[in-house]
């Protein structure tokens, strides 16, 4: 059962907000003094390769767009037990939208040619865009399944449980898939002192778009189907009201009552 | 022929148009009129053409009716051919849908099958004066920023948050027209099957419906926390919700959650407790009139949020403003 896993380095979305800044030229958004990190929601799709790895081995191959990507952070899901990296590394990869990174994506997936599952995390945590996952399965014909919480594989079918907004369904779906993973899957691992050893001595595969095929028309601006025109913070507003007490409990009535008298119980 | 419509999915639950199809088609039929364009709604399902009257009376000049058996549950491939057979015949310039459980895969599947992207989880759409683009506001970063995105390319299609727009006020006086359309549907080319739907909903108020919500965080500790916080949902007539470490770890069902992955809520008091108050919790909050935040850390985020605040220890604080709130209640 081979596995392809989407990642992605992301500005830390745990990060402080008060190092958060936007960079209004480029419209994307800087942390000061913060390093990167793999995204919480790719980590979630490695962990979900990763146990049917646990089950069934096989091997996951997990591959990252970008531009100068941090080797210690993007060889995160080598150090958890991922077998392969390939890096779509370039200048062109700096810029562009939902398309032309599932474009690309699914350009290095027929390369990579044999697989069964394919990973994604439900969405990317800075641009919370949620659409490269399905997008990815229509640009390969094959099906997709999104929200998984719980995966099973047998008989060249999986099983998955995808959350709803009252609970969840259960799905069938015949291999190959796409599937997008959700935070309920569960914590991802920790890296082993074995595994972190392992990522250390394997090298990444770098592909250029050339490698696969992709043209200038296809990539950065140029193939981008939708434009981003603004990226601001909302101001918040007003200030909050702080209501004290000789003791906790005196606070807590107080709040009460302040609320009564405010009319919003 | 010229795109000349703003269409709606409008997603049916139970034998009922859903708040989200009605929130979404009161948002249509403002982008509509800013178009000078008919609204368009769209019912897929099985035994759904019964709503369309009611579509109609929430704003929509055409509903396109798709009723079939195999669009009974929803499933990425049958959905897709409907709506793609919906398109071919409407020839929207705009499609929105709700930014629900359907929206959040359908959306994108439909954006990228006819040749687009989508924009998701829409706080405020509005069509540019000039251009006549669907310009689309949405959070990122967790909600700790918001983008506005455009696209040249039609369908325009965009996924709305839900309880972000205003459904209009049903007018049974308003006419349109009930286009039904056979979507041919080929069981063969549905690939996935939906084998069991398991509901897990808490027991008590709804929490997308409730006007109070008691929301916990990791600072709670554990589900006998979650016990008081119970107490005081229920002396307020509310419903629990949580952060994400309370449903990770188990304290509560994963369906509480809160947050721009979980439940998106506009309560008219939110009653925040051991939370810090991420911005991917906030955002899922954002809506809520007035918040009340009960925190330790007096540093905390939520702090900037809120209008009101108590900072101390939540285990004496939250038994004694239950007290106080029962009597003022009472009396």
């Amino acid at each position: 059962m081979n596995s392809i896993v989407c990642i992605k380095q992301v500005i830390d979305p745990e990060a402080p907000p008060s190092s958060f800044k936007i960079d209004t030229a480029s419209k994307k958004a800087v942390l000061s003094g913060v390093p990167p990190v793999v995204d919480p929601y790719s980590e979630y799709a490695v962990e979900a390769a990763l146990k049917i790895k646990d089950g069934q081995g096989g091997t996951i191959t997990a591959i990252s767009l970008g531009n100068n990507m941090l080797r210690e952070v993007v060889k995160k899901p080598l150090s958890m037990g991922a077998d392969e990296l390939i890096l779509l590394e370039d200048d062109a990869f700096t810029d562009g939208d939902s398309w032309t990174t599932a474009f690309a994506l699914a350009a290095a997936i027929r390369k990579v040619a044999e697989y069964d599952l394919i990973f994604c995390g439900r969405e990317a945590s800075d641009t919370n865009a949620g659409q490269v996952g399905p997008a990815i399965a229509k640009l390969l014909g094959l099906p997709v399944v999104t929200l998984a919480r719980k995966i099973e594989v047998s008989d060249g079918k999986a099983r998955i449980e995808r959350v709803t907004d009252d609970g969840y369904e259960v799905i069938e779906v015949s291999l190959p898939a796409v599937i997008t993973v959700s935070n309920e899957v569960g914590e991802p691992r920790y890296p082993t002192i074995k595994g972190i050893m392992a990522a250390k001595k394997k090298e990444p595969a770098v592909w250029k778009p050339a490698d696969t095929g992709l043209e200038s028309s296809q990539v950065s601006t140029a193939g981008q189907r939708a434009r981003i025109v603004k990226l601001f913070q909302p101001v918040r507003e007003g200030t909050c009201e702080l209501i004290e007490g000789e003791s906790p409990e005196e606070a807590a009535a107080n709040l009460a009552q302040k609320l009564r008298d405010a009319k919003v119980l | 022929m010229a795109e000349n419509n703003v269409m709606v999915y409008a997603e049916t639950a139970e034998g009922m148009l859903t708040a989200m199809a009605t929130e979404g088609l009161g948002c249509g039929r403002k982008l509509a009129d800013d178009l000078g364009q008919e609204l368009s709604a769209v019912l897929l399902g099985a035994d759904v053409e019964s709503l369309a009257g009611e579509a109609i009376t929430f704003g929509a000049d055409k509903v396109y009716v798709v009723d079939d058996p195999l669009l009974k549950d929803y499933r990425t491939d049958a959905y897709l051919a409907a709506m793609e057979k919906v398109v071919n015949e409407a020839k929207p310039q705009i499609i929105l849908m709700g930014q629900t459980t359907v929206g959040r895969d359908l959306a994108p599947s439909l954006a990228f099958h006819l040749g687009t992207t989508a924009t998701l989880d829409c706080i405020d759409l509005t069509i540019d004066p000039e251009s006549k683009q669907l310009l689309r506001t949405k959070p990122v970063y967790g909600g700790n920023a918001q983008a506005v995105f455009n696209s040249e390319t039609n369908p325009q299609i965009a996924s709305i948050r839900p309880k972000a727009m205003t459904p209009l006020q049903p007018d049974t006086s308003r006419k349109g027209d009930i286009i039904k359309i056979d979507a041919g549907l080929d069981p063969a080319a549905i690939r996935t099957a939906v084998l069991d739907r398991v509901v897990e909903e808490v027991a008590g108020i709804k929490l997308e419906d409730a006007e109070t919500i008691v929301a916990g965080g990791r600072g709670i500790g554990g589900p006998e926390g979650f016990q008081q916080l119970e107490d005081l949902a229920k002396t307020l007539k509310g419903a629990v919700g949580a952060t994400r470490p309370p449903c990770d770890n188990g304290w509560v069902p994963d369906t509480v959650q809160i947050g721009i992955t979980g439940k998106i809520v506009a309560p008219d008091l939110y009653i925040a407790v051991g939370l810090s108050g991420s911005s991917q919790h906030m955002s899922g909050c954002s809506g809520a009139k007035t918040v009340v935040a009960i925190n330790k850390d007096a540093e905390a985020n939520i702090f900037r949020q809120a209008h009101y605040g108590v900072v101390g220890d939540w285990k004496k604080i939250v038994p004694a403003f239950t007290e106080k709130v029962r009597n003022l209640l009472a009396s």
